[in-house]
């Protein structure tokens, strides 16, 4: 028997116009959607660049076979239909008719293999791990690709997304040089919108494209991308008027609530599900007394995330509970303790082996908010009688810090990806630890068992095994305490509220502005 | 001693210029007894307003920590920074300026360009640079600002050599049989000295805006409680909660005024030839 899931366009229509167009009658055409990006992205190739700027362009150029909503579960885009076997080894995507490019040739399955086993295995690291796990792609039509898999991979149905898999058109791209081809400068996908115009240091402009395959999608005529390098104009650009979204993390943390208060403004925390920024303190494993669980633990224990959460944070996000984001597959709350108890912490500290060591905090150099938090932590753990001094730093010095594992505790945050097995095993992983990368198992946190569990459960194909081994794995990694696990990130969107829509998948404003209408 | 009090309090503005500094160097004295805990303890909920809380006089920072205390504290980390450097920069500069005057010739071209060489750099440009490549901890900090502020320092005291090192009273000491050194010291500098205290005490001013200006960068050290620093953190809440830039802001304000006014007024007092008329 086959697992099937099958969504009709008319289903999929009436889903994503969603309960608010229901209510708020049908959605009017028209209208220019003015939106903030920062930092200005290097490229809107997103089959050569994935950052989050790049993304955030990009979604509304390029389009991957699914979509993912707020729990991450999968919507067709270009695929209208698709099959898991029982086996959990042959994925079967059923793709969209009359779908053409921006250039007006057709989208077919030879686009996909192309894209999937040529463009994307040679240019975009993530993805060429992913890949390793596919042994061959079959296009037996036009509309139909299957991929054959050597090994169950459960993580699988959830790369379809543009900033993982885009869709990049063959006919450009094929034999030729794809980093240095010039059709990177005019980018070319299925998407809502069409490439325009890119004013450095200034504007990205992009239009409707008037031959998308979705009845009277988009709705807006055209998209502008404002480029302000500095966050307290990006504030003043909102309030002036100039633009009408300000994308999760473009004005201080510290702003949000002025701005909040203004007339027809809107917030949501919706839109970061599938990447789970999840924030933590690298906690340098090797070194003396941290090499010692129950130093970490008081370190854990004597920190103040509600704090945090409310003073830095405007509330918004959540207290982390351990290595898993609370949106990422297998989440599971039911582990260890390790909320604030400074009278634990200082119960811990007394029977550890800490002796009055200095401990140096990393601040992540991102900001206001992060250097706020530095000190908060500072004086959290002051407080339980260690020894702490802030270590100042530029990006790069971070960078280099982190990587040269030359740090005792350092601020990090980083994307999940959806499931634990593409963006969690990577931190934990004991073959995962060399120096080198600021983004690998930094921490140096070594436990064969955990290994081999992470191992097993992204193989494993059925998600009831995955779901016991991961709980089996975060139970193990919480009673560690490899790193503080601080707080799962809410990075907020603020908009008008006669934007409608802008935020309606678990890629928040990455995934394109198909469905966005203003009611003015 | 007596002329000299009577001709510094001659200048009104001197005289509050001292009153207010007295206030600063008291309170930077005090902060560890009026307010024996870290000024980094968060004591309250955030963003409280001044005045509306006892205990708390001029309420509460964007986490929580005592504004107050933080201003008592910054106030001792701003005057050890004035006073150190400016040392240090004196202890660099009279040398080199008394030397480049007494010596002249080949001694006083070397040591002369060697100067304009850091002075063609502009200063606070220079302090930025070096803190970026060192590690921004307060002696580095000090060290910046010294090396960035001795160059005008050897520029007078040689401008001040020149002129005494052909005077009959050096002749006659040299012609006793004085060494170099004794001669410099002994004679010269002396003389030289009024010109180099009224400086000095402009450079304290120049030092504290100057480590304010490295801290609001986030160029100071990150361990230490500065004014700088308060104004520099305070800076992105100023439209929600002006007055966390604002106080601090006076703090640096009236330091600075106070220090030039009292420069002014030992002006007046040690050198009486300038005094002005009408005064």
């Amino acid at each position: 028997m086959l697992k099937t899931t099958k969504l009709t366009a008319a289903v999929l229509a009436l889903a994503l116009a969603g309960p608010l167009a229901a209510q708020e009658g049908a959605p009017k055409s028209g209208g220019t959607l003015n939106v903030v990006i920062q930092p200005e992205p290097p490229s809107l190739m997103l089959g050569l660049v994935q950052n989050g700027p790049t993304q955030m362009v990009g979604g509304d150029i390029y389009e991957s076979l699914l979509r993912y909503d707020f729990n991450l579960k999968p919507e067709g885009q270009l695929a209208e239909s698709w099959e898991i076997s029982e086996d959990g080894k042959t994925y079967t995507f059923k793709l969209r008719e009359g779908v053409v490019f921006h250039d007006g040739e057709p989208f077919t399955s030879e686009d996909v293999e192309f894209s999937m086993d040529k463009f994307l295995r040679e240019s975009h690291s993530r993805m060429r791990t992913y890949m390793e796990h596919v042994e061959s792609i079959e296009t037996p039509d036009d509309h139909t690709v299957v991929f054959n898999l050597k090994q169950p991979f459960g993580p699988f149905i959830g790369i379809f997304e543009p900033g993982t898999a885009p869709m990049i058109p063959k006919h450009i791209y094929e034999g030729t040089d794809f980093a240095n081809n010039e059709a990177n400068n005019t980018p070319i996908g299925t998407g809502p919108f069409k490439f325009d115009k890119w004013e450095k240091g200034s504007f990205i402009h992009l239009v409707k494209n008037e031959d998308y395959y979705m009845e009277g999608k988009p709705y807006v005529d055209e998209v502008y991308y404002h480029v302000i390098p500095d966050a307290a104009s990006r504030a003043v650009a909102y309030e002036t008027g100039k633009v009408d979204v300000l994308p999760g993390g473009s004005v201080e943390n510290f702003d949000v609530a002025r701005i909040q208060a203004m007339d027809n403004t809107c917030i949501t925390d919706k839109g970061w599900e599938y990447f789970g920024p999840l924030s933590w303190m690298w906690v340098n494993n090797d070194n003396k007394p941290l090499d010692d669980v129950k130093v970490r633990k008081a370190i854990m224990h004597a920190v103040d995330r509600q704090f945090a959460k409310d003073a830095l944070w405007n509330g918004l996000g959540k207290i982390a509970t351990g290595p898993l984001s609370s949106s990422t597959r297998f989440y599971d709350g039911d582990t260890p303790d390790i909320s604030y108890d400074p009278e634990k912490a200082k119960a811990l500290l007394e029977e550890s082996s800490y002796d009055g060591e200095t401990i140096r905090i990393l601040g992540l150099p991102y900001g206001e908010t992060w250097q706020r938090w530095a000190e908060a932590v500072k004086q959290n753990l002051s407080e339980i009688g260690m020894k702490t001094e802030i270590v100042p730093s530029d990006v790069a010095g971070w960078n280099q810090k982190v990587a040269d594992r030359d740090y005792d505790l350092a601020f990090s945050y980083l994307y999940q990806y959806g499931d634990p097995a593409l963006g969690v095993s990577r931190t934990y992983m004991g073959d995962n630890a060399a120096p080198g990368s600021p983004w690998n198992n930094v921490a140096n946190y070594q436990n064969p068992e955990t290994d081999r569990l992470f191992a097993e459960a992204a193989l494993m194909a059925s998600p009831e095994e995955r779901k016991a081994a991961y709980k089996e794995i975060q139970d193990k990694i919480v009673e560690d305490v490899p790193n503080i696990w601080l707080l799962e990130l809410g990075f907020p969107t603020i908009y008008r509220c006669d934007i409608k829509n802008p935020v309606n998948t678990a890629f928040g404003v990455n995934d394109g502005f198909r469905d966005v209408w203003i009611d003015r | 001693m007596m002329s000299f009090w009577k001709r510094f309090s001659y200048n009104r503005g001197a005289v509050i210029g001292l009153v207010i500094l007295t206030f600063v160097i008291v309170a930077a004295v005090l902060a560890p007894i009026l307010f024996p805990q870290s000024p980094w303890k968060m004591v309250q909920r955030p963003f409280l307003p001044p005045f509306t809380q006892d205990g708390l006089l001029l309420g509460t920072d964007a986490l929580g920590r005592d504004v107050l205390a933080g201003l008592a504290h910054g106030a001792y980390v701003s005057l050890l920074v004035g006073l150190v450097s400016t040392i240090v920069a004196l202890a660099i500069g009279v040398p080199v300026g008394a030397a480049a005057g007494y010596f002249a010739g080949r001694i006083d071209d070397a040591l002369m360009r060697f100067t304009e060489f850091f002075q063609t750099i502009p200063s606070f440009a220079l302090a930025i640079v070096l803190l970026a490549i060192f590690q921004p901890s307060l002696t580095f900090v000090i060290i910046a600002i010294s090396i960035v502020s001795w160059p005008p320092v050897a520029r007078l005291v040689r401008g001040e050599v020149l002129s005494l090192r052909t005077r009959e009273f050096v002749e006659a000491a040299s012609l006793s049989g004085l060494g170099n050194l004794q001669i410099i010291t002994r004679h010269i500098l002396p003389n030289a000295l009024p010109p180099i205290i009224v400086l000095a005490s402009l450079m304290v001013a120049q030092a504290i805006l100057l480590e304010s200006s490295l801290s609001f960068l986030g160029l100071g050290d990150p361990n230490i409680m500065s004014w700088g620093y308060m104004i520099g953190a305070a800076r992105t809440v100023i439209r929600t909660a002006w007055w966390l830039s604002f106080l601090p802001g006076m703090a640096i304000l009236l330091t600075v005024l106070a220090l030039n006014l009292i420069g002014e007024g030992l002006n007046d007092a040690l050198n009486p030839r300038l005094t002005r008329k009408s005064e």
